[in-house]
């Protein structure tokens, strides 16, 4: 064993002795599928997903009202991208889920903020105020809706707050996680300065923080569409999430789908938000980036 | 700045004493118990430091040392004992108090330049801290850090930002200097230049300082005085003078003289850990 060794090192060293002056460039092969350019990548699969389906409903080994084709799906979108920009009944309901999720998204973010900090920053929020927040947040808190809806009616309000439940919790949380993220030297820096627990506060915790915060904002924005669409499916009403129960239950499936594709627009487009506005604010901190998106 | 002159300049007349025949602190019978687990980290520790002079403590792991300089610091009460600033027990922190941690502790979102400033702009709000820039440009300039004013601390090398700390330290004039560990993080060869550049700064400004360190041959070159600590419970064991001339330099390191300090601070730490 040791003999083989050392003669594969003699002959390695022997090599290099006949080549000297070369350079000993060599090239680091990836996987390929570590190679694959993005969109070569995210077409591949597209296609891939869509081929599939197709041959799922072109064979008919489902049945239309479960699976409609891929063709039927797109004329679908295609109407209702139609209603929607010629301003019909759709982009009515779509205004009302836009404005349910805006509100319950800033409800959610001054709620969940103030109750952050207050948890993250005093010994009382911390010791009294988060063993509730705790226990409320375990609950399903989906079967709260019903309460909204005997509280609230069947309006917008009803949904709206339902939304602001859902996506309060990871705010709070994220916002007292970024106030503890605090190290002891910064802490003794800013005491040393005889800085306030107000300047403290404002000028080391907060921005310290910011990153958790944001963390919490993209939780939020998701689980505040979650609550919204199921709020208008409990509880009736103008918006996108009772435009879908109708659809379903007329068993008009290209419907649904082409339904859920444009509040995904709506998911996606309040969440890059978040993400542009944590990319500006943050402008000291650009690693918590995942696959450029996030 | 200019307030901290007069205060000074106030109290001299009022003490109507030479400033350099006064100690600046004065730390006597100092106990600190933390409470949380009832643990004696310093006891009966006394300790003076005269004005321009440079001194340093050194100890193992966990005797104290940090501590010490917290109390000196007014960043934590003491248990009991005496801790004297200038004549004025230190109850909180001080504005004629400069501190410098291990790590460099720069605000990410801040250039270097307003990072330097920061603590006027805590004491005296946005406006004053403004009128600072010239100053805190001086200091960069100081440092050998004259174009970093506008830099992001992520930009900066390790020593170049414990450098822009020490700016910050210096900026409020402080009286004292206290330096825990400040060049711990950084490899040799800069700790070496940073060493030297501290004891330039030292120099020039006739400035007081306490060093905590773990490094016996940083101590020998940078003090006037040593103070051993001992742990179980953090005391000091023996005050060590160094009168190696001034300025040091990095080569005294190899003369006989450094060697036998060295030797016998070394003698001091070991037997600690025979008992
Ligand atoms: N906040 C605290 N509460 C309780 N015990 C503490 C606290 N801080 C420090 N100690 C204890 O006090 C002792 C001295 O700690 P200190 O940090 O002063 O040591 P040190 O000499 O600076 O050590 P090092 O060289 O590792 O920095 C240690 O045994 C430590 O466990
Ligand atoms: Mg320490």
């Amino acid at each position: 064993m040791s003999t083989q060794s050392k003669m594969t090192t003699r002959v390695a060293a022997s090599k290099m002795m006949e080549s000297d002056d070369q350079d000993t460039v060599w090239i680091e092969q990836d996987p390929l599928i570590d190679r694959i350019p993005r969109w070569v990548a995210m077409l591949g699969l597209f296609v891939g997903i869509v081929g599939l389906w197709y041959g799922v409903t072109a064979l008919g080994i489902v049945s239309p009202i479960v699976l409609p084709s891929p063709a039927e799906t797109w004329a679908d979108i295609l109407f209702v991208g139609n209603n929607l920009l010629t301003g019909g009944h759709m982009l009515e309901a779509l205004i009302t889920t836009t404005l349910t999720v805006l509100y319950g998204f800033a409800i959610a973010v001054f709620l969940g903020f103030s109750l952050g900090v207050l948890v993250g920053e005093t010994k009382f929020g911390e010791r009294a105020v988060m063993p509730y927040l705790v226990a409320i947040d375990t609950m399903p808190k989906v079967a709260f809706a019903p309460l909204f809806i005997a509280w609230l009616g069947f309006g917008i309000s009803s949904k709206v707050a339902l939304a602001a439940f859902i996506a309060t919790f990871p705010v709070v949380v994220s916002t007292a996680a970024g106030l503890y993220a605090v190290s002891e030297n910064e802490r003794f820096l800013f005491k040393s300065m005889g800085a306030t627990r107000m300047q403290t506060l404002i000028r080391l915790k907060l921005p310290i923080g910011l990153p958790y915060f944001f963390t919490g904002l993209k939780i939020a924005s998701v689980g505040v569409m979650a609550g919204a669409i199921t709020g208008e499916f409990l509880g009736g009403g103008q918006g996108f999430g009772a435009l879908i129960r109708v659809s379903a239950s007329q068993l008009n499936t290209p419907r649904v789908f082409s339904l859920i594709i444009y509040l995904s627009f709506l998911g996606l487009a309040l969440y890059l938000t978040v993400v542009w506005l944590q990319s500006k604010l943050i402008f000291w901190n650009k690693t918590d980036k995942v696959g450029g998106i996030a | 700045m200019e307030r901290a002159v007069t205060e000074q300049s106030l109290h001299d007349a009022a003490n109507a004493k030479p400033a350099a025949e006064r100690p600046v602190f004065e730390i006597s019978r100092l106990t600190k118990t933390y409470h949380r687990n009832a643990f004696t980290a310093l006891s009966n520790v006394n300790l003076t430091l005269e004005k321009g002079e440079f001194a340093s403590v050194i100890g193992s792991s966990g005797c104290g040392k940090s501590t010490l300089l917290k109390i000196m610091a007014g960043l934590m009460p003491p248990t009991s004992g005496r801790v004297v600033l200038d004549g004025r027990p230190v109850m909180g922190p001080r504005e004629d108090i400069g501190m410098m941690f291990q790590q460099a502790t720069l605000l990410p979102w801040k250039t270097a330049l307003e990072n330097i400033i920061l603590p006027i702009e805590i004491r005296e709000g946005k406006a004053a801290a403004r009128k600072y820039r010239t100053q805190a440009q001086a200091l960069l300039d100081l440092v050998g850090l004259s174009r970093a004013a506008d830099v992001y601390p992520s930009e900066l090398s390790g020593g170049m930002a414990q450098r822009v700390s020490i700016c910050r330290m210096l900026i409020s004039d402080p009286s004292v200097l206290l330096l825990d560990e400040p060049f711990s993080a950084l490899d040799e060869l800069t700790r070496d230049f940073m060493n030297m550049e501290l004891q330039r700064i030292c120099m020039e400004r006739h400035a007081t300082a306490f060093l905590v360190t773990h490094s016996i041959p940083e101590a020998v070159i940078l003090s006037d005085k040593i103070y051993v600590m001992q742990s179980n419970p953090g005391h000091v064991a023996e005050v060590v003078d160094i009168d190696l001339p001034r300025p040091r330099k990095l080569d005294m390191i190899n003369t006989n003289k450094f060697g036998s300090i060295v030797a016998h601070i070394r003698g001091l730490l070991e037997q600690e850990g025979q008992i």
